[in-house]
């Protein structure tokens, strides 16, 4: 099940400057009750997008035309709480292909990956100054550069680089998965299993 | 230079290092619920995979169950579609399932405990973030998403970067009417939401030694609750006396073997750590959280911080949140209006938790403006609330006992606290809209669960003990 392959994005964004956004408000647990990927975009921040009669609420960033893009821009400790991968479907399903943040959440950034959605760290500074400068002209682009492991904010040229290890680059820029690597790997797996100190009692 | 025990238990599992990547760890046990499983499943089958090790997972489902007529089919259409799915790729795939009416169905994290599943030094895993409950018995024991669950299933192992580790020692005793819950939500207050992230924790400490198992389950429940990977106490005594006997345990020679091992499962002297943290479980009140993430909390006889005491960058959040719970800055929490108690869920579910709010309310007599859920963690719970006759306790005060599940911890089937409305909970996470679209969650003990239900205002339930 290979993802889309990333590379190289330059995009509008969308800016959420709330800190700590949990993945229950990503996607209220209400909405995880389906068997299959698909639809979940449709819930993303649900709540804070909809009203309770369904109407889109005004106020919220996703109804505001001004922005778009396939970046999202979150406050600090982006996708705490709950381990559901859900959070990472609606938000590859609605489509952003990058949230750039301070901090992450440790499972949420293991699911974004797995999604192909790449999770971008950023300085407390440079995030800040993305969120002026979106506010302060929406359509100014950010560039994510994978390769480089590069992040830039074009108006100004002003870029950083970003972490992410080599074996989860070269699954995003190829579009692998895990499993894929897991399965290739099988002879350890059972090698492991039959010199396993704990499987005389386990 | 010594080792922690994370380091032994992971060691001992490691399959592979990935160059410049993550580990690929081997997992003793995994556990399976009916929401974060059913893509995994489909994901086998796209692949024309088996389940690799299918002895080594167990299912049961809890998150979408009903907590009342469990013998009848489940109303809500798309609720019970899930719940069946669970039934039909456990038994296509050959994975043991507690399922709804069994009599060892219940919340996952309850479930894999009582009958022994969950040991020392294992990896353990579920696609759910309070998996970390089980590091209570001093295993590696963690949430994971949904591509994660069909690794395991898939391969039986898992790809993760390793954690950093940090110490959290908590010394002294506890002060009378403080549980493991003050403990965790204390830490998170202090530590914040994110103050874990990227790590694992080991609890230690003699406050922490000297509690029961069902406490330290409440405890490593929360350590996710910081943002940690998880949260461990090295085994003892206390946890061999707990698995001894159940009915996954190990038995008879392998018993012998396995107390050997769990016995060397301890943090070197000179081992190091990459952060630590030191307590004083004297200064721990009952705690009590007035905003929606659980590092938003304060001693129940304290109050909402005012705005000078938020960063710069937080203040946005800071207002948001306290405009959604309907509170001021600087304002008493004790007092404040409450509309719904709810006892249960992964981390206060337990025979334990039930026993305390038995004795509390002995005597006395549910608040009338309050809706209160009791809801065991499991089918065993249950039945040992009416072995020992609690059952017959609360009902004498006024109270109902409900059916395992999840329940309003997170609100997926019927048991919804209305918008607006305020619900002390036992529970783990107080995010809006957690139980229930609009819903407005206080954190806190059974204690202080206890002392909302029968006076109908939050309470320091101190007041009530001699």
């Amino acid at each position: 099940m290979s993802n889309q392959k990333f590379n190289i994005l330059t995009s509008t964004c969308v800016p959420l400057p709330i800190e700590n956004v949990d993945t229950d408000q990503i996607i209220p647990a209400r909405f995880l009750k389906a068997t299959d990927k698909n639809g979940f975009g449709d819930n993303l921040f649900r709540d804070w997008r909809f009203n309770k009669d369904n109407t889109p609420k005004a106020d919220f960033i996703l109804n505001n035309p001004t922005f778009g893009g396939e970046i999202l821009v979150g406050g600090k400790n982006f996708g705490s709480g709950s381990s559901r991968e859900h959070a990472a479907w609606a938000i590859a399903g609605y489509g952003f292909r990058v949230v750039i943040s301070s901090f992450f959440a440790d499972i949420f950034k293991g699911n974004a990956l797995n999604n192909g959605v790449l999770p971008v760290v950023v300085s407390e500074g440079f995030l800040a100054r993305l969120f002026a400068a979106i506010e302060a002209n929406p359509k100014s682009t950010v560039t994510v550069n994978l390769e480089a492991q590069s992040v830039t904010l074009d108006s100004t040229g002003e870029s950083e680089s970003f972490e992410i290890n080599a074996y989860k680059k070269n699954c995003m820029l190829n579009g692998y998965d895990d499993i894929d690597y897991l399965l290739s790997n099988m002879a350890k797996i059972v090698e492991f299993e039959t010199t396993d100190v704990r499987s005389t009692f386990a | 230079m010594g080792k922690t025990l994370f380091d032994k238990i992971w060691d001992a599992h490691v399959v592979a290092q990935v160059n410049d990547g993550p580990t690929q760890l081997y997992i003793d046990r995994h556990f399976c619920h009916e929401v974060t499983s059913p893509q995994a499943f489909n994901g086998l089958r796209e692949r024309g995979l088996k389940v690799l090790r299918p002895d080594k997972t167990t299912a049961t489902p809890d998150h979408n169950v009903p907590t009342w007529d469990q013998d009848k089919p489940i109303q809500d259409a798309i609720s019970r579609h899930q719940v069946q799915t669970l039934t039909k790729n456990c038994e296509e795939f050959g994975i043991t399932l507690y399922g709804l009416g069994h009599e060892k169905n219940g919340i996952v994290h309850v479930v894999g405990p009582e009958n022994g599943l969950t040991q020392p030094g294992m990896t353990i895993v579920c696609g759910d973030s309070h998996t970390s409950t089980h590091g209570a018995f001093g295993s590696i024991a963690f949430g994971i998403g949904t591509s994660e669950v069909e690794m395991v299933l898939a391969s039986q192992c898992i790809l993760q970067p390793r954690p950093k580790t940090m110490l959290i020692t908590i010394d002294g005793t506890l002060s009378k009417g403080v549980s493991s819950k003050d403990i965790i939500l204390y830490i998170i207050s202090k530590l914040t939401t994110g103050g874990g992230t990227g790590y694992f924790v080991e609890f230690a400490g003699s406050a922490i030694t000297s509690l029961s198992m069902e406490a330290r389950m409440s405890l490593c429940n929360m350590s996710i609750e910081m943002g940690a990977r998880g949260g461990f106490i090295a085994p003892d005594q206390t946890t061999f006396d707990y698995i001894n006997g159940r009915e996954f345990a190990p038995k008879g020679e392998a018993w012998d073997k396995a107390l050997a091992y769990w016995k060397t499962l301890k943090t070197d002297a000179d081992a190091q750590f990459d952060k630590t943290y030191t307590f004083d479980a004297a200064d721990i009140e009952p705690m009590i959280t007035y905003g929606t993430n659980p590092g938003m909390g304060v001693g129940i006889t304290g109050s909402i911080p005012t705005l000078n005491e938020i960063d710069e960058a937080g203040k946005i959040s800071y207002i948001k949140s306290l405009e959604y719970m309907g509170y001021n800055p600087g304002e008493k929490m004790i007092g404040k209006p409450v509309d719904y108690v709810f006892v249960g869920s992964c981390t206060n579910g337990r025979i334990e938790d039930f026993r305390a709010f038995a004795d509390f309310v002995k005597g006395k007599k549910k608040a009338d403006n309050v809706v209160v859920w009791l809801v065991p963690g499991s089918r065993l719970v249950e039945k040992q609330i009416k072995a020992e006759g609690i059952d017959k306790v609360l009902e004498s005060a006024g109270f109902v006992l409900r059916q395992p599940g999840c329940s309003a911890c997170l609100a997926m089937n019927d048991d919804k606290v209305p918008a607006g409305k305020y619900s002390v909970s036992t529970s783990n996470r107080n995010f809006e809209g957690r139980q229930g679209p609009g819903s407005r969650t206080l954190l806190a003990s059974v204690l202080t669960a206890a002392a909302a239900a029968v006076t109908g205002v939050v309470t320091d339930p101190r007041e009530f003990l001699s």
